[in-house]
């Protein structure tokens, strides 16, 4: 009895001393990992440091200096701020509206493009690989150069920011969408097809259905970054409320209650919007969840 | 020591539990029987505080652990260890690690992080194994092992906690007769030889009277019947399932000696 409890007990010390050279092999490794990736960090800092024009050490004490200044004159004149904000909320809607139009163009194209590329849903399955690299192309290219040669070729305003939005989210969403579409089951589609229904009946009902709370899920969240994107157009001349922010960025000091204005304006648009899409997406997942129980 | 008052949970209009009064004065091995649905998971997902309860209240050593907040409730979770029907352990990570999973809440992020577990805490993790007859897969990752495997490596994290209660919400469920056998040969060893209070989930009668010194019963949320197993008829099994004359129990048993009962409740593969 003794000798059996003794050849446990070493059994035991063996498999005690085994796990424990490989956690120390494990705390090595993790530990050689932190050390090159703070070294890489820090040089890489130090590097760019170097490179910088004004230096981050000298600059970034003046980091809040502008803040500072807006808040301070808004301060100063806040009995003009609800005026500020009645004169910019026009702007807000173009910006708005761009945005939207943009989501929308965005997630119907992206929505085909994603069909015509996902295996088992293809109309053409030989051109699969066409149709991904041609959403590629649209993801790749940055909103900002698109809206820059159409606002050369078009002129400024809000027609090429949609353009140009609409343009990106097409590829943007495209991909999100045939992510969803891998998971859909190819059932339903096979039993239209057994009907004789052509491809646009097949994917209207038989992929719609299963995809389109995901679909919207995505679509909302992209809504949120395109008011983003169309607010950061106005820069360039394409109309909304990021041309006025430029304005009265421009303008200087003295202005700045009119830049606050539209800070105020931009921060309570992702709120609001922020809060809606959250409230819509946590109603569709709700609704399939008492789905699932019934 | 444990003492349920009036636990009720409402889900909406629904009532999962419905004024559940409970009382125990010493450590024991209770099984909480009754249909899919009556309320006996979401009872122990009460005591562990994974759900909230809508009134009534749990004392624990005369302290309301319904009450409690953050860091009290997380220390009354590691108290009071659960173990599930889908063993819910990390699958890609080793055996090991998942035991040393049970300490978690006396240790901090940045240590959790860095997998900084003290050399102590290793080798008492390889010794619960070891005592669960598991020691051999320690390095392995948990998914690698069999469903009575992993459910060992739960009861093993559950040890880890040194919890004072252990509830156990269909451990056997998904598991075969043999390895079924295994897993609750150890519940009933570690309330046997650690003396702590095990309340079990069970959805076969037999398992409830062979291994539990007291039996509770559900139905509908409610509890319809508690006492020794020795008291379970069949007329009440039928009360409890709210079934007619024609359940057996028999029809549905997953024993292995269907014959020799209750020969080898003590001996445990070590």
């Amino acid at each position: 009895m003794a000798e059996i409890s003794t050849t446990a007990g070493s059994r035991v010390t063996n498999i005690r001393d085994d796990y424990m050279a490989l956690t120390r092999r494990k705390r090595l490794y993790s530990g050689i990992l932190l050390a090159i990736f703070v070294a890489l960090m820090v040089s890489g800092f130090m590097v760019a440091d170097a490179r910088n024009a004004g230096g981050f050490w000298d600059g970034w004490t003046n980091v809040l200096d502008f803040p500072r200044t807006v808040i301070a004159e808004a301060s100063e004149k806040i009995h003009e701020l609800p005026g500020h904000l009645v004169t910019f909320f026009p702007a807000l809607i173009e910006t708005i509206n761009i945005a939207a139009v943009s989501t929308l163009i965005g997630a119907i194209g992206g929505a085909i493009l994603s069909m015509l590329s996902t295996r088992g849903m293809a109309r053409w399955p030989r051109l699969i690989p066409v149709f991904r690299r041609i959403m590629d192309v649209m993801r790749a290219i940055p909103e900002i150069v698109i809206a820059l040669v159409l606002i050369f070729v078009l002129g400024g305003g809000p027609v090429p920011a949609m353009i140009a939005i609409a343009f990106h989210t097409v590829g943007a969403l495209g991909k999100l969408f045939s992510e969803v579409n891998e998971n859909a089951s190819l059932k339903p589609v096979e039993g239209l097809s057994s009907v004789g229904a052509n491809w646009s009946q097949r994917m209207l009902l038989g992929v719609v259905p299963q995809v389109a709370p995901n679909y919207l899920s995505y679509a909302l969240l992209r809504f949120e970054i395109n008011i983003r994107a169309s607010a950061i157009l106005g820069f360039v001349g394409a109309g909304g409320i990021g041309y006025e922010l430029k304005n009265a960025m421009s303008w200087g000091q003295g202005q700045y209650d009119e830049s606050a204005a539209i800070f105020l304006l931009l921060f309570a648009t992702i709120v609001t919007f922020d809060q809606v899409s959250s409230y819509f997406r946590d109603r569709l997942t709700h609704g399939r969840k008492q789905e699932m129980l019934a | 020591m444990l003492r349920i008052e009036q636990l009720t949970k409402k889900f909406g209009s629904n009532t999962a539990v419905d004024a559940a009064t409970i009382e125990v004065d010493r450590p024991m091995m209770i099984g909480i029987i009754g249909r899919s649905g009556a309320g006996k998971s979401t009872l122990l997902r009460m005591l562990n505080r994974l759900t909230d309860h809508t009134s009534g209240s749990v004392t624990f050593e005369g302290r309301d652990v319904t009450a409690l907040r953050g860091a009290d409730k997380r220390a009354w979770q590691a108290d009071c260890a659960m173990i599930f029907q889908q063993f819910n352990l990390v699958p890609r990570m080793d055996v090991v690690s998942n035991v040393l999973h049970g300490t978690l809440n006396r240790r901090s992020t940045l240590a959790t992080m860095f997998n900084l577990f003290p050399t102590e805490d290793i080798h008492r993790a390889i010794d619960i194994l070891d005592r669960l007859g598991i020691a051999d897969h320690a390095p392995k990752r948990a998914e690698a092992l069999s469903g009575g495997q992993q459910q060992r490596v739960a009861i093993a994290r559950a040890l880890m906690q040194d919890p004072k209660i252990i509830l156990a919400d269909e451990p056997i469920a998904s598991l075969d007769p043999m390895n079924a056998q295994i897993v609750m040969d150890a519940l009933r060893r570690i309330h046997e030889e650690d003396g702590r209070t095990v309340i079990a989930n069970l959805h076969t009668l037999d398992t409830a009277r062979r291994y539990c010194d007291r039996v509770i019963g559900m139905l509908h949320g409610r509890i319809v019947f508690d006492g020794r197993p020795e008291q379970l008829t069949t007329g009440a099994a039928r009360d409890i399932y709210g079934a007619d004359a024609s359940f057996s129990e028999e029809a549905t048993s997953t024993q292995l000696d269907a014959v020799g009962r209750a020969s080898n409740v003590a001996t445990v593969p070590a």
